[in-house]
């Protein structure tokens, strides 16, 4: 008793409070993460696992060029270059080699894993604010707050256009009806390229702002992204649509999704807030996207399940023998 | 307008589930030709349609649209020359998008899709018109996912899809065989108006018997990857179910054996 006590009294509610920027701010970054993971999870209805290796592309691409003097603004653009030529190679493997999704993805992955190496040289590069112009920095929380939400909003608009157009709708309409794809003249391969590359594009982007935001790029850092990026997807959808229910159109969907990633990181804020193991963090973000994956679904049998049948029909059986006795 | 010469595919060759789908198949469509298709089970009617469609390359021969040798093109290049619809109302349209988005996809086949807006509001008022030819209250529900809609409404959408561009040949793939009766002779009307309003050339798979002889003006049986009875003009007119069994026991020198057929009326 005493040791629960104890525990709790030793829990600071202002340390929860001071580490809130900071989790928001990690929230927006990952949240333009699961943006990529949204075109190709949702949309494009395919599995990429390739980018918990572009993630880390994105950071190895940037720290290497800044420590080599190249403008942070340069070393973002060839961070998504670099991402984007990840996407296309998962795109080809699976179109032009016939390798089923989840297997492109995680070759992808495992290649990048080499790669991102060659391209640090060595597992982890420090870029620290004091020696780089950075875009954005835990050093100052409330400007890389504003700053990940500027870039949010650009790549949400850039996102609802570019999904409204001709081209952006065979991506939709690939993903949701092959077959009605193929019958209106849609080349499905180039669909899924042009989808898996941008969304990896998007992912290397999230990478480097992550990269600058912490002050170092590692080869690690990457690890588990697409759980996150599928909590955030999922925790955002979940909520929109409690909240928006039949008015959920496309716009609230992908601002949902940055709500997630920051709900997501807030939900870790909380967990390392109560002391938990930090070892044990991943093991937390898998419960919670199990959770998650399985609300609609129990949602949904609620409704209607045998179990639910057969305890009604019993409660009616024993009405009735009860009325006959 | 369709010239199918010697065509020939079998399915899972060296394998004991080897089939021959088709068997030398040789098919000519005038230009206007409504042409209805039945025969059994497995006798090559779908198989047709997709070695016309381009689901998959034949073994052998030649496909030949409007003058235009099609066998070596992959399907979403076919497309151009085809409307389809299929027995599933389900593949014919995408359910997550509107109903204006899906007719906008298909007023783009064969054209190049760049990254103007995907649905203008000068086509939107032209589907609006279409829609409410057909009389199915859709016109107002043009912002609408398609997955909302009942199965005969999803067919109409897919024929309206089929034809928005007038297609060189429309394929109709048993479109009505999983609607409610009512439904059905709904589409099939709807049907006959379009392919008729538009003086369009369609082949029209069915496995009602009274169906094909109803509708079109020529109807040809097929059995085992051939095509063994081809009717038209003043004799397709005259057709009834029972002569037509008649003819088909002389045609294979056997008693037509399959129930779909034969019950359905």
């Amino acid at each position: 008793m005493d040791g629960i006590m104890s525990y709790f009294s030793s829990l600071d509610p202002m340390s929860f409070v001071t580490a809130l920027p900071g989790n928001i701010a990690q929230g927006v970054i990952w949240g333009l993460m699961a943006l990529g993971v949204f075109i190709t999870y949702k949309l494009l209805n395919f599995a990429d696992l390739s980018v918990d290796g572009s993630f880390a592309t994105g950071g190895a691409v940037t720290a290497i060029m800044l420590i080599n003097g190249v403008p942070v603004w340069i070393a973002l653009i060839v961070a998504v270059l670099a991402g984007i030529a990840a996407g296309l190679v998962t795109g080809l493997l699976h179109t032009l080699l016939g390798i089923p999704d989840i297997l492109a993805g995680i070759l992808t992955q495992i290649a990048l894993y080499s790669i991102n190496l060659n391209i640090m040289g060595k597992s982890n590069l420090p870029i620290s604010y004091r020696n780089y112009d950075l875009v954005i920095s835990a050093s100052s929380i409330n400007k890389a707050i504003i700053i990940g939400l500027c870039i949010a909003a650009i790549v949400i608009i850039a996102m609802y256009w570019y999904f409204g157009t001709e081209q952006g709708s065979t991506i939709r309409s690939t993903g949701s009806n092959p077959a009605m794809s193929k019958a209106q003249g849609i080349n499905i391969s180039v669909a899924k390229v042009i989808a898996l590359a941008l969304s990896n594009g998007l992912v290397a982007l999230s990478g480097s702002l992550f990269a600058q935001y912490q002050g170092f790029s590692d080869i690690n850092m990457g690890r588990g992204a697409i759980v996150i990026g599928l909590a955030a997807v999922i925790i955002g959808q979940v909520l929109g649509e409690a909240l928006f229910r039949k008015h959920m159109n496309f716009i609230i969907r992908l601002i949902f999704v940055i709500v997630g990633g920051i709900l997501y990181y807030i939900a870790m804020g909380i967990v390392l807030w109560l002391k938990m193991p930090t070892d044990d963090t991943k093991l937390f973000t898998a419960v919670i996207v199990a959770i998650f994956l399985a609300v609609p679904y129990l949602q949904k049998k609620s409704k209607t399940s045998f179990k639910k049948l057969a305890k009604n029909n019993a409660k009616a059986l024993n009405a009735e023998d009860n009325k006959n006795a | 307008m369709l010239e199918i010469k010697e065509v020939y595919k079998t399915f899972n060759k060296g394998t004991v589930n080897e089939k021959c789908a088709l068997n030398g198949l040789n098919l000519i469509l005038n230009d206007g030709d409504f042409c209805t298709v039945i025969g059994g089970n497995g006798a090559g009617k779908s198989t047709m349609l997709n070695a016309i469609a381009g689901v998959w390359p034949v073994d052998s021969g030649a496909i030949i649209i409007d003058g235009k040798d099609v066998s070596a093109l992959p399907e979403h290049k076919r497309a151009s020359y085809l409307g389809r619809v299929f027995q599933d109302p389900m593949t014919g349209t995408v359910a997550d998008m509107e109903i204006a988005e899906n007719l906008a996809i298909a007023a783009r086949r064969g054209k190049k899709r760049g990254l103007s807006w995907g649905v203008k509001a000068s086509e939107k008022e032209k589907f609006r018109e279409m829609l409410k030819e057909f009389d199915l209250g859709l016109e107002d529900r043009m912002t609408n996912k398609v997955g909302l809609l009942s199965g005969g409404q999803r067919q109409a959408i897919t024929l309206l899809m089929a034809t928005i561009q007038k297609p060189k040949l429309l394929l109709l793939d048993e479109h009505t065989a999983a609607l409610d009766p009512r439904t059905a002779a709904k589409v099939l009307e709807l049907s006959d108006k379009i392919i008729s309003e538009n003086n369009l050339t369609a082949l029209m798979v069915t496995h009602n018997m009274k169906d094909a002889i109803t509708h079109g003006n020529r109807l040809i049986m097929m059995s085992e990857g051939k095509i063994i009875l081809d009717i038209s003009g003043e004799e397709k007119k005259k057709l009834t179910v029972e002569n037509l069994l008649e003819k088909f026991e002389q045609v294979s020198g056997s008693k037509l054996e399959n129930d779909r057929m034969l019950l359905s009326d």
